[in-house]
């Protein structure tokens, strides 16, 4: 019997549905990449590659991508790393569940602006944790954790933190209890439970929740000007693209920086992601039923 | 964390959880029960007796609210389940998937710090006991359901347990592979001589296994003993039903001479052995289908007159429901060529009609 003669399936006017989500894509996302990508072949001046050499031998430019880098990839590890404990105990339904829950998604629901609004007040050389430890003489020292890099970094752990919880918190709770009852039958403590049992059946899940949180970390543009020092420590690279765009009016230039940047990330999450293949990435139930 | 004892005594070992609405209901209720070394006791009864509760309480998974638990002499109820070091197999398996059929035998090895030299050839071991040998480095998910049950009672038993428990292990095989994997089961526990405690819903699995049986319902205790007390001499009229007596009848008393019981219902009247002391004129009878016969002429006592009212052929005989003039139903194992609408006499011998008292039937 050859293929030939099989019957062919009947079209599936239900596939039609997915028509409108690929048009979404294609207009909104696609083309823009692609033009984006050919514009930033075509410099003011110079040769094609002109604007990806000017990023790299420019002092203000090049360095955007270390400045960043040493932004996002610490909050990133710091927020992966609370979350994955936090999201562990929280596996089991009790009162407090919920209560957390809520209480840890919270700052999701405010914006980056107003979290930086709140930072500037409570954070700031006169807000109250500098008031408070100061009239506690925990701390003498000059209290400086806005307008500079850590004020940015409270501020991507603070936006970024419920993502990775939300998501290793799925990714806990779909991991089948019983497997850890079976381990303790074995003679496996709780600590044994989480690492034989939990974090290797969590770990493709943790690389994954990684590059989200690193993605959306990497992309910092409010709160590096609201916070940060966006002429010095801060000045991350999304601000050298949209000084390019929107200060010089060099589109072209705009679109290289912009490439550089989803070029950055795309190693980043193609390096953990390739981490990933050491794990193994099966279903995390213990069997049939 | 031993390898043999003498006993395990359970002693009213409660387990209580709070139900809808605040209530708080017994799932177990003053378990009493002393199993000895090299036992296979079943617990059985429907789904939501207790029976999975008792294995947790023991396995150490779930807390006691009530009762002790002893290892000879050494109270083990308050040690965590880690430190019980008691082999368990669940329903579902529960193998670890990221672990090849090596690794997840040698897991309880590992973690009770057995030198990486001594884990392989007791893996070997336990393979070849439950002939899994060619399957060392596939992951569960590669194996079939059968083959996972396995994994999961050597994962059990490497360790040399001294209790293995096992919790409805074979619900999830399919017919023949259930009867197949039961006999690996007996073959096994006559090989290692582990005490054993199995959890079943299932009375074939309970009868075929076990050296004794305790049947619950509701959290308690209706009758521990032998599958062949359990399946003659039921202790109740709950656990008669349960054992397939599926003519339950409910009768008038007219005489009793010691245990020698005769009932009367309309049409039919019978002679029965009293299972225990009545108290007033009614009472329940209980009678298995495969132990009443269709009779030509009428014998001296016991006989019930009834018409075929329906028929389920089964190969060897079929299952015929007779109704009596009075309108009683009885369900009666009966050969092939009995046809629907017939008019049939139905005998039964006097010591296999049970009679239970009547409040008994719930």
């Amino acid at each position: 019997m050859s293929a030939a003669l099989a019957p062919r399936a009947p079209f599936d006017r239900a596939l039609l549905l997915v028509a409108p989500a690929t048009l979404f894509m294609l207009l909104l996302f696609i083309y823009p990449f692609i033009y984006g990508l050919l514009l930033s072949f075509e410099p003011a001046q110079g040769g094609a590659l002109a604007n990806y050499r000017k990023f790299f031998t420019t002092d203000n430019l090049w360095p955007t991508i270390g400045t960043t880098l040493k932004l996002a990839l610490p909050a990133t590890i710091v927020n992966v790393g609370i979350a994955l404990p936090i999201a562990y105990r929280m596996r089991t339904k009790s009162r407090w569940q919920r209560f957390v829950t809520t209480l840890l998604v919270v700052p999701i629901t405010l914006g980056t602006v107003l979290i930086a609004e709140g930072m500037l007040t409570y954070f700031g050389p006169k807000g109250w944790l500098a008031q408070f430890l100061q009239l506690t003489h925990l701390y003498d020292g000059a209290i400086r954790l806005t307008h500079n890099y850590w004020g940015v970094l409270i501020s991507l752990i603070i936006s970024g933190f419920p993502f990775a919880f939300l998501l290793i918190l799925s990714y806990v709770t779909g991991i089948d209890p019983v497997l850890a009852r079976a381990a303790a039958t074995l003679g496996a403590d709780a600590k044994a439970q989480f690492r034989h049992i939990y974090l290797p059946l969590l770990a493709p899940g943790l690389a994954m929740c990684f590059c989200l949180a690193f993605v959306q970390a990497f992309s910092v543009f409010p709160s590096a000007v609201l916070l940060g020092a966006p002429a010095g420590p801060t000045r991350v690279i999304s601000i050298a693209a949209y000084e390019a765009a929107f200060e010089q009016y060099d589109y072209s230039m705009a679109s290289a920086i912009a490439m550089i940047m989803g070029f950055v990330q795309l190693l980043i999450v193609a390096f953990v992601l390739s981490l990933r293949n050491w794990f193994y990435k099966g279903p995390v139930t213990g069997g049939k039923g | 964390m031993r390898h043999d004892f003498n006993e395990l005594r359970l002693d009213r070992v409660t387990r209580r959880f709070a139900g809808g609405g605040g209530r708080i209901f017994n799932a177990l209720d003053e378990l009493t029960l002393t199993i000895r070394r090299g036992e296979f006791i079943a617990l059985l009864g429907p789904s939501g007796c207790g029976k999975s509760t008792a294995l947790n309480c023991i396995a150490g998974l779930l807390p006691l609210s009530g009762g002790t638990i002893k290892l000879d002499d050494d109270r083990i109820d308050t040690l965590p389940p880690e430190r019980r070091g008691f082999g368990m197999v669940f329903q579902n398996y529960a193998l670890f998937p990221h672990m090849s059929v090596v690794k997840n035998i040698g897991f309880g090895l590992r973690m009770q710090g057995v030198p990486a030299a001594q884990i392989e050839p007791r893996v070997e071991r336990a393979m070849r006991l439950v002939q899994l040998t060619g399957q060392e480095h596939k992951l569960p998910g590669q194996l079939s359901g059968g083959q996972q049950q396995r994994v999961a009672i050597a994962r059990a038993i490497v360790i040399e347990p001294p209790l293995i428990l096992m919790d409805e292990p074979l619900s999830n095989l399919d017919a023949k592979l259930r009867l197949e994997t039961r006999s690996e089961i007996r073959r096994i526990h006559r090989e290692l001589g582990r005490a054993t405690i199995y959890v079943t819903h299932d009375q074939d699995e309970a009868l075929s296994l076990a050296d004794r049986i305790v049947v619950m319902k509701d959290g308690i205790v209706q009758q521990i003993a032998s599958p062949a007390e359990v399946y003659g001499q039921p202790a109740n009229l709950h656990v008669a039903r349960f054992m397939g007596y599926r003519n339950v009848l409910h009768v008038d008393v007219t005489a009793e001479h010691g245990d020698r019981v005769t009932v009367e219902a309309p049409d039919i009247r019978l002679t029965g052995m009293r299972k225990l002391p009545l108290n007033g004129a009614h009472a329940a009878v209980a009678i298995r289908p495969e132990e009443m016969t269709i009779v030509k002429v009428p014998v001296a006592e016991n006989v019930i007159a009834g018409r075929v009212d329906n028929v389920e052929y089964g190969g060897r005989d079929s299952l015929v429901d007779i109704v009596t003039r009075g309108g009683t139903r009885l369900h009666v194992r009966a050969p092939v060529d009995v046809a629907m609408g017939a008019d049939v006499l139905v005998h039964v011998p006097a010591d296999r009609v049970l009679v239970y008292p009547a409040e008994a039937q719930r």
